[in-house]
Order: structure tokens, then C-alpha cells, then sequence
């Protein structure tokens, strides 16, 4: 990765109006607080990172936001083109529907298939053709599937991925499979993506790339990110703004340096008690 | 049609609607006629010119090979600036020297990460005025003033053009085949890197005489997948493609080179020998995953080649029988083999740069595939020697080309002379009095001699050729060079000169010796340990033998057999300024290293012992002793080697 030299004037990205609201969710399994009346939100257009020691409830958050769990108190507001639309019963499919993508820690691709149809899985929900239509190439699925194609080829320009294009998911190192998993997400066109720890078991190089992605595609797409990460280098890099969870509760919100200072911060995640 | 720009003009009236260029983009290759080429050269030139791009002011090229960086070259030759293409791979501060010294004004970048490499420098480089993108990807929040894109440069060419219709033409019409066409700078193993000016007439002369060398025609392809900076992509894809008016294709990224050509299929192919060399290990790895039955009909089949395909590539007479197992072959094997290659409708093919290993030259021929070789040098055009079809030896370069004249030197140094010579070396006429002598002659610094066939041959560079005691001439390097296409040699260091005889230090190829010692069962601890095992001294020893008795036939070499040698307890290695970084000996600082060894290879003594300082890969440094044995080959007396032959 080349980092821009001081030299280049970066203008300062437009941050948006909040696209989703969390407010005051709170989730259990049993006796298990997983999280305790959290509140935040995503504003358009900026990476918001979630960070917090082992199971201080990222991941439980960011399955309440795209339906995989259903918090017992608060409320899911997400703004679409129809307004602000509130979701308390809403499964993962209803969050795709909506706009809302996202990556796993393990990578959920399908190792048999290639690069190029995983990533075209991604664009499934934009298709308007029937199954019947697209076996049959009939009406208007040939001209379809041409238009898809080429968002999908967008995307592995994008991702630099076009010598695995053909290759099976499977057979592809770590790294790269995180990045076609990023791409089946971009293909959704999303609203909101949510990625996982995309950082998980990768090598400094791999990182490196990863986070060129992941802001590139904020910068190019105007893609809003939400991310949990562990690693805090990545963290301060990339991210607009840090939401601190510990044991199920908010402690902190605001940019990095601001958090990284903050002595609760330091204390649940940062300092000695780890 | 005596400049490239009225090339490009005379195809796109000829023939508007052939392909010129083809580019993979988003996975599908997309084509461009001559008169769509025409059209965005037009564009371009006209752009720059109203940007102040002329005569005296030259244009940078950073990038891939990319159509529009292509383009971009024909443009500021039709407005008679020079263009000078620079190794995308080079960091910001070899850039430096060159920007400068090649008084550019402006630079046209493929993307991002080309952009930053310049802008980290501008500041050093005062007469930069003027920076064109072509990949706006990451660059939106540039705001630099000088900062133009593609397409709003052909935008502001396309209004420049409307007022001024007549300029275009003018402007290629002024163009004269004795101007510098375009400045090609030396990689600069020794010095700072020299800027080669080259005239359009140069570039043609040498594009015509290997097009009717070859018989290339406007239905050739050619994949340009080469840097543009150096001289053999200029000569294949650029002079070459615009005066036959052949097709370029350029891949759609530097990993995907293999796929495209499989796609594309090439019918003239050019590459160092490291590519065909990975090409080969590539097939190789798959048939050892194969199955059993189709390992054994690789097999059978190669061995069938091995004996007899490169004389039914050279058309000469092979028993019948033989003729109808090498079709049967090509039906099974080579041709699904060409085919996984890329190689399926290949007519010439060239190697230069390096020596070709044997088995690696004989491989592609006994399949079918034309590998020639060629001789050259950017200040020659890469256009000296050329090997013809139907006559293909491995040990020499071939014949003067057509225009071309060779002559030897009384040291060994080869001589040539021709039209595609260069004009000078910018900036520096003592390098250009230095290397072109009152007669003409460019001095190459090659060391070379012509075989009784009158093919050249190229043993070294001139300067490392040295002569054994008893007058014969001593070429280190090729001697080494010999050693190093054995499998199990890695490195290989001759002495000889001013000697009596030749000996040699070498390093064994780990991964090669080591797999070799399990499979006889031979226990080792490491490199030291494996390298002093007396079997390993017998393998090695095995190889040279079988050098020397090769040499040994050859009239001008055979005294450069290969007399005692010894295995060095240590690879050589750059950390510890043996080799450069590009894998070439310091032969000064080995020899003044090792001093004690090479005393002891010209003694009578069989044991030697030496310390050696090694430095670690985490800086530290540290003392690495062993004695090591030296042990003497049986050479071939060359009087009855050639006998025999």
C-alpha cells in the first residue's frame, strides 16, 4: 500500500446525517446480559468502529442490527427513502432487503463456487427475473444478468481480485477469501454494511490491504461501515468515530483520539486489567 | 510513413476498421480500430499541445501497458516532443534522476500509485509542470492545480482541435525520421542510468528488417505485457505493431498475464527466459498432481519430443516411424500442452536478457513451439543478431540482422553498425564518444566470437573476459553460467585468469541437493553439513564432468574446463555484499574474501580451512569456519573431444 504523502490535500469527507439509530437496546440469553440499554448511531458515509475487550457484546450488537437476534427493550431505526422506519421483529432476509450487508468473522462463502458467482450471489436481491426466466434466458433476463455481470466485474476491478476470478472460493488463501467476501457485500449495493473483525488472522500486509478496501470503498461508493475490530492500530487508522462497549454497556463514543485518551477506555480495554 | 505518427495516420486510413489495440476491462476484451486509435491520438496531442506540450518539452510515461500510455507516446511524437517511458516498478527516488535529467515537463501516470511516487518528488523535479492520470480511482480529493485527467485532457484536445483543425496534421506532417523518437534509459548496473535517444528512423529500420525477417504481418498478435520502459517492448509492441500494423493486447493485470494470453493466444510471443522457465514449472507441478495413466503418456510422449521435435520443427528428415509417434504425441500432449500455455498458435518466439538453460530451450521446441533467440542491446534497438527459423542452435545468438553489421574486436569485444544504432546519450557526449568510435562502431561490452557457421556467440561481458596463463581465452561468467543450469548448482564462481587453469568455488541448490540426499537416505544437519558430504562433492563433481566434456568440443572454450573445484560452506548472499542485489557476483570483494581458498585450489593441498564473517537476517553478525576439501575433475583433452565429434 502506498500511503498518500503529505503533500496530497485530502478534503475532509462529508459526513451525512445519521442513517440508523440504536436506541437503548438491551439483550440477554438467559441470566446472560449480553447488552445493557446501548445507544448509538450511524451517521451516512463515515466507518464507525465497535470495539471492547472478548464478550463485551460487539458481535451480539451488530447481529441485533441486521435481525439475527431480537433485543427484549429498545429499538432498531434505520432512515430509508421512505423515511425512518423502525424494526423490532426484523429477520436477517427483511435486513438485507433494506440495505443492510454484512461480512462474518468465519467467512460464510460457498467454497465450491467461484469468485465471480459468489460475488454475483450478492446481487441476487436486485435481480427481477424469475428462476424460470434466468435458466431459459428469456425477456429481459439475458440483458439482466449482462447488468449485473458488470457490477460484479466493477467490484473485482475494484478489489483487484481478477486473476481468481474463475477459482474456486475454496482454494484461495485466507486473506483473499475475506476480500471476496467483502465484494459479495459491496455487490448488494448496501446502505449500511456491517463487517465482522475483517481483519481476523491476517497478516500485516493483508491488513494493510484490507483497510486500503474497506476506505476506498467508503471514499468510491459512499459506503457507511460499521466494523468491529480488536486490532487498535486498525482502528484509529480508518475509523470516523469509536463506540467502546464493555460487558454489555456503552462507555465511551466519540472520534479515536478522543476515546484512546478516555480513562474508562483505558482501563476496560487499553490498560492492565487485559 | 517515415515516423511513427504518420504510421498510425496511413493505417487508419487504410485500414480504419483492424484492430490496433485490445485491452481486458472488466473482464471482456475490448478492441480499438486503427481510426479509433487515430481518433484518441488526435485527441491527446491536440490536448497537450494546448496544454504546451511541444518540441524540446518531453512527456513522461508511467505505467502498465496500458492503451492509453501507448497513445499517449504516439501524441508527443506527432507534436515532435520525445517521450520517455520509466519502469513502473521503480521507487520514487530513482525517479528523481531521470525526471531530471531528461528534461521533462510533462508526465502522464496510469493511476494512484504511480501519481504518489511523482508527487513525492515534484518538489525536486522544478520543470515538472503538468501531471495527466488515466485511472481516477482514490483521486478525488486531489486538488492539485497541475493535476489533468484522461479524459478532461481530451476533452480540452477535442475543443483545441475544432479551432484549430489544421494543427493535427500539420504537426505529424513536420515530423522527420532523424528526430530523436523516443529516450530509453539504461538500467544503470554501473553509474547513473544513461538516457538512449533513439530516432524514429532507428526504431523503423529496425521494425522493417525483422518483419521481413520473420514475415509479420498486420494478422499477427502480440501480447504486451513487458515494461515499456525497456527496449524490447518498444521495439515488439510499439515499432513493430505500427509499422506492420499488427495487433497489441494488453492484459488486464500483471496477475492475470497467463490467463490472457490463453485467451488471446499470441502468434509472436517475446519473454526473458525466468517466464518460460515459470510456465514450465507450472506444467510440471499440475502433471505431477495428475493422474497415473496421464503421467505415463506425458511422460512416453516428452520422451518421444526430447528426441526427435526439434528436427520436425526445423523441417529436417526424421524416419517415418518416428514422424507418425511425434503426430500421435502432438494430438495427446503437445497441442493440449501449447494450448495450456497460450502457445497454441505461436509462429516466432524470442528469448533475450539472459542465458536460456538447455533443457528449458529444447523443452518449448520439442513441443512445437519456434523459440529463437536474439541478440541486443537498447542502444542497438534490441535489433542485432536474430536467430532464423529452421536453423536454432542454443549456444549462439544467430545472424547479423538485416542492415546490421557485426564485427569482433581484437580483445573479444563485439562490434556492430547499422541504421538502428543509437543517435546519442542525452546529456552526456563523453559516454557517446566513449561508446561509438570514429568509424561508426558501437562498442557493446559484450564478449563474443563468431562459430564456423558465422552465427555469433556471447560468452561475457567484455570487461570480466579475461586469459588463462597459457594465452586461451577465459570467460567467467559463461563458465558459470554453464554450472548454474544444473539443477543442484545454485551459484557458481570461476578463476582462471592469468592462472594455468580454471577452478571454481559452488554453492549447492538446497531444496534440489537436499531432496537428492533423502531420497539415497544421506542424513544431514544443514547447509554446511550437506555441502561437505562426499557424495555431494561426487554429484557436483558428476556435473562438471559432464561440462567439461561440452567445452572440450569448442574450439575457442575448451581451455576453460573446469580443473579442481570446491563447495563453499556458505551460500553467497547479499546481506553479506557477495552478490548485488540483483544476484550478480562481486567478484572483487569474493576474491579478496576468499583469498585463502583460491590459493589453495592453485596449490597441491586437498583440505582447506576458512573463517568467514556471516551477518544474520536480524543484523547481528557472527563467525562461521569450516575446512572444506578440493577436489579435482577430469577434464577432456579438446583435440580428441573434437575428433570424436
Amino acid at each position: 500500500m502506498t500511503a498518500p504523502h503529505p503533500d496530497v490535500a485530502l478534503a475532509i469527507r462529508r459526513l451525512g446525517e445519521p442513517i440508523l439509530a440504536v436506541e437503548n437496546v438491551s439483550l440477554a440469553f438467559g441470566g446472560v446480559k449480553a447488552l445493557q440499554g446501548v445507544s448509538f448511531h450511524v451517521r451516512e458515509h463515515e466507518v464507525l468502529a465497535i470495539i471492547g475487550p472478548n464478550g463485551a457484546g460487539k458481535t451480539s450488537m451488530l447481529n441485533v442490527i441486521n435481525g439475527v437476534y431480537h433485543p427484549q427493550q429498545g429499538t432498531i431505526r434505520l432512515r430509508t427513502d421512505a423515511g425512518w422506519r423502525e424494526f423490532r421483529d426484523m429477520k436477517p432476509h427483511d435486513a438485507a432487503v433494506i440495505g443492510i450487508a454484512r461480512t462474518f468473522q468465519s467467512i460464510a462463502l460457498f467454497k465450491g463456487m467461484s469468485v465471480l458467482d459468489n460475488i454475483m450471489t450478492g446481487r441476487n436481491l436486485r435481480m427481477r427475473c424469475g428462476l424460470l426466466a434466468q435458466a431459459l434466458r428469456i425477456g429481459p433476463a439475458e440483458r439482466e444478468e449482462i447488468r449485473h455481470r458488470e457490477a460484479v466485474e466493477r467490484i473485482i476491478e475494484f478489489l483487484e481480485i481478477e486473476a481468481h476470478r474463475r477459482t474456486p472460493v475454496g482454494r484461495l488463501p485466507y486473506g483473499l477469501q475475506k476480500r471476496v467476501d467483502l465484494g459479495r457485500a459491496l455487490a448488494s449495493e448496501p446502505r449500511l454494511l456491517l463487517l465482522d473483525e475483517p481483519m481476523a488472522g491476517m497478516n500485516l500486509e493483508e491488513k494493510e490491504d484490507m483497510c486500503r478496501f474497506i476506505l476506498d470503498a467508503n471514499d468510491e461508493f459512499g459506503t457507511t461501515v460499521a466494523l468491529i475490530e480488536h486490532d487498535m492500530s486498525v482502528v484509529m487508522d480508518i475509523s470516523d468515530r469509536v463506540v467502546v462497549l464493555d460487558y454489555g454497556r456503552k462507555i465511551a463514543d466519540g472520534a479515536p483520539e478522543a476515546v484512546r485518551a478516555n480513562p474508562a477506555v483505558i482501563e476496560a480495554y487499553l490498560g492492565t486489567r487485559h | 510513413m517515415d515516423t511513427f505518427p504518420k504510421l498510425l495516420l496511413h493505417h487508419a486510413a487504410t485500414r480504419p476498421d483492424a484492430p490496433a489495440v485490445r485491452e481486458k476491462d472488466y473482464g471482456i476484451w475490448q478492441t480499438w480500430s486503427w481510426s479509433q486509435a487515430a481518433q484518441e491520438v488526435r485527441a491527446l496531442a491536440c490536448g497537450l499541445a494546448a496544454l504546451g506540450l511541444r518540441r524540446g518539452r518531453n512527456l513522461a510515461i508511467v505505467g502498465d501497458n496500458r492503451p492509453r500510455l501507448y497513445w499517449a507516446m504516439t501524441a508527443a511524437q506527432a507534436l515532435g516532443s520525445v517521450p520517455v517511458p520509466l519502469y513502473q516498478d521503480a521507487v520514487a527516488e530513482e525517479m528523481v534522476y531521470i525526471l531530471n535529467d531528461s528534461q521533462v515537463r510533462f508526465a502522464i501516470v496510469e493511476d494512484q500509485e504511480q501519481l504518489d511516487k511523482l508527487l513525492e518528488v515534484k518538489s525536486r523535479c522544478p520543470q515538472l509542470e503538468t501531471i495527466i492520470y488515466d485511472d481516477p480511482r482514490g483521486l478525488r480529493h486531489y486538488t492539485h492545480p497541475f493535476l489533468r485527467s484522461y479524459e478532461v485532457l481530451a476533452r480540452l484536445g477535442r475543443e483545441f482541435d475544432a479551432a484549430n483543425p489544421a494543427f493535427f496534421q500539420q504537426s505529424v506532417d513536420a515530423t522527420r525520421p532523424e528526430h530523436v523518437s523516443v529516450m530509453l534509459y539504461t538500467s544503470g548496473t554501473t553509474g547513473k542510468p544513461k538516457g538512449v535517444c533513439q530516432t524514429h528512423r532507428a526504431f523503423i529500420e529496425s521494425a522493417r528488417g525483422a518483419c521481413a525477417f520473420d514475415d509479420l504481418g498486420p494478422d499477427d498478435d502480440v501480447l504486451s505485457y513487458l515494461p515499456m520502459a525497456w527496449v524490447g517492448d518498444h521495439l515488439f509492441s510499439y515499432a513493430e505493431a505500427l509499422y506492420a500494423g499488427f495487433t497489441i493486447n494488453c492484459p488486464e493485470s500483471g496477475d492475470t498475464v497467463m490467463t490472457d494470453m490463453r485467451e488471446i493466444g499470441p502468434t509472436y510471443f517475446f519473454a526473458p527466459p525466468r517466464i518460460y522457465e515459470g510456465l514450465l514449472t507450472q506444467v510440471m507441478i499440475r502433471m505431477e498432481d495428475a493422474a497415473l495413466p496421464k503421467r505415463k503418456i506425458f511422460e512416453y510422449f516428452m520422451n518421444v519430443a526430447r528426441g526427435c521435435g526439434a528436427q520436425i520443427l526445423d523441417g529436417a528428415r526424421v524416419p517415418l516411424v518416428r514422424k507418425l509417434s511425434y503426430a500421435l504425441g502432438n494430438l495427446l500432449v503437445y497441442g493440449p500442452l501449447r494450448n495450456v500455455l497460450g502457445m497454441s498458435r505461436i509462429r516466432v518466439a524470442y528469448t533475450a536478457g539472459a542465458a536460456i538453460g538447455p533443457d528449458l530451450f529444447r523443452f518449448y521446441r520439442s513441443i512445437g513451439v519456434n523459440l529463437k533467440q536474439l541478440y541486443g542491446s537498447t542502444e542497438t534497438c534490441a535489433y542485432v543478431c536474430l536467430q532464423p527459423s529452421g536453423a536454432v542452435k542454443l549456444e549462439s545468438v544467430g545472424r547479423p540482422a538485416p542492415g546490421v553489421e557485426v564485427k569482433i574486436a581484437d580483445g573479444g569485444e563485439v562490434l556492430v553498425r547499422g541504421p538502428m544504432l543509437l543517435k546519442e546519450y542525452h546529456n552526456r557526449p563523453d559516454a557517446t564518444a566513449e561508446s561509438i568510435d570514429g568509424e561508426g562502431w558501437f562498442h557493446t561490452g559484450d564478449a563474443g566470437y563468431f562459430d564456423d557457421s558465422g552465427e555469433l556467440r556471447i560468452i561475457d561481458r567484455a570487461q570480466d573476459v579475461g586469459k588463462l596463463a597459457g594465452g586461451a581465452l577465459f570467460a567467467p561468467n559463461y563458465v558459470e553460467n554453464k554450472l548454474k543450469f544444473f539443477p543442484y548448482i545454485k551459484e557458481a564462481v570461476a578463476f582462471g585468469h592469468a592462472r594455468e587453469h580454471v577452478c571454481a568455488f559452488v554453492n549447492i541448490d538446497m531444496p534440489a541437493v537436499g531432496n537428492w540426499a533423502e531420497r539415497r537416505g544421506i542424513a544431514y544437519s544443514g547447509y554446511t553439513d550437506l555441502a561437505a558430504k562426499d557424495e555431494v562433492y561426487a554429484l557436483i563433481a558428476g556435473c562438471i564432468e559432464r561440462m567439461n566434456a561440452e567445452l572440450a568440443a569448442d574450439p575457442v572454450l575448451a581451455h576453460s574446463q573446469v580443473r579442481r573445484f570446491l563447495i563453499l560452506h556458505k551460500e553467497l548472499d547479499p546481506d553479506d555484499d557477495e552478490l548485488t542485489r540483483t544476484r550478480k557476483l562481486r567478484r572483487g570483494f569474493i576474491a579478496e574474501k576468499y583469498g585463502p581458498l583460491i590459493e589453495a585450489l592453485y596449490s597441491a593441498r586437498t583440505r582447506q580451512f576458512i573463517e568467514t564473517q556471516v551477518r544474520f537476517e536480524d543484523g547481528r553478525t557472527g563467525m562461521v569456519g569450516a575446512e572444506l576439501k578440493i577436489v579435482d575433475v577430469k577434464t577432456v583433452d579438446p583435440a580428441a573431444a573434437r575428433k570424436a565429434a
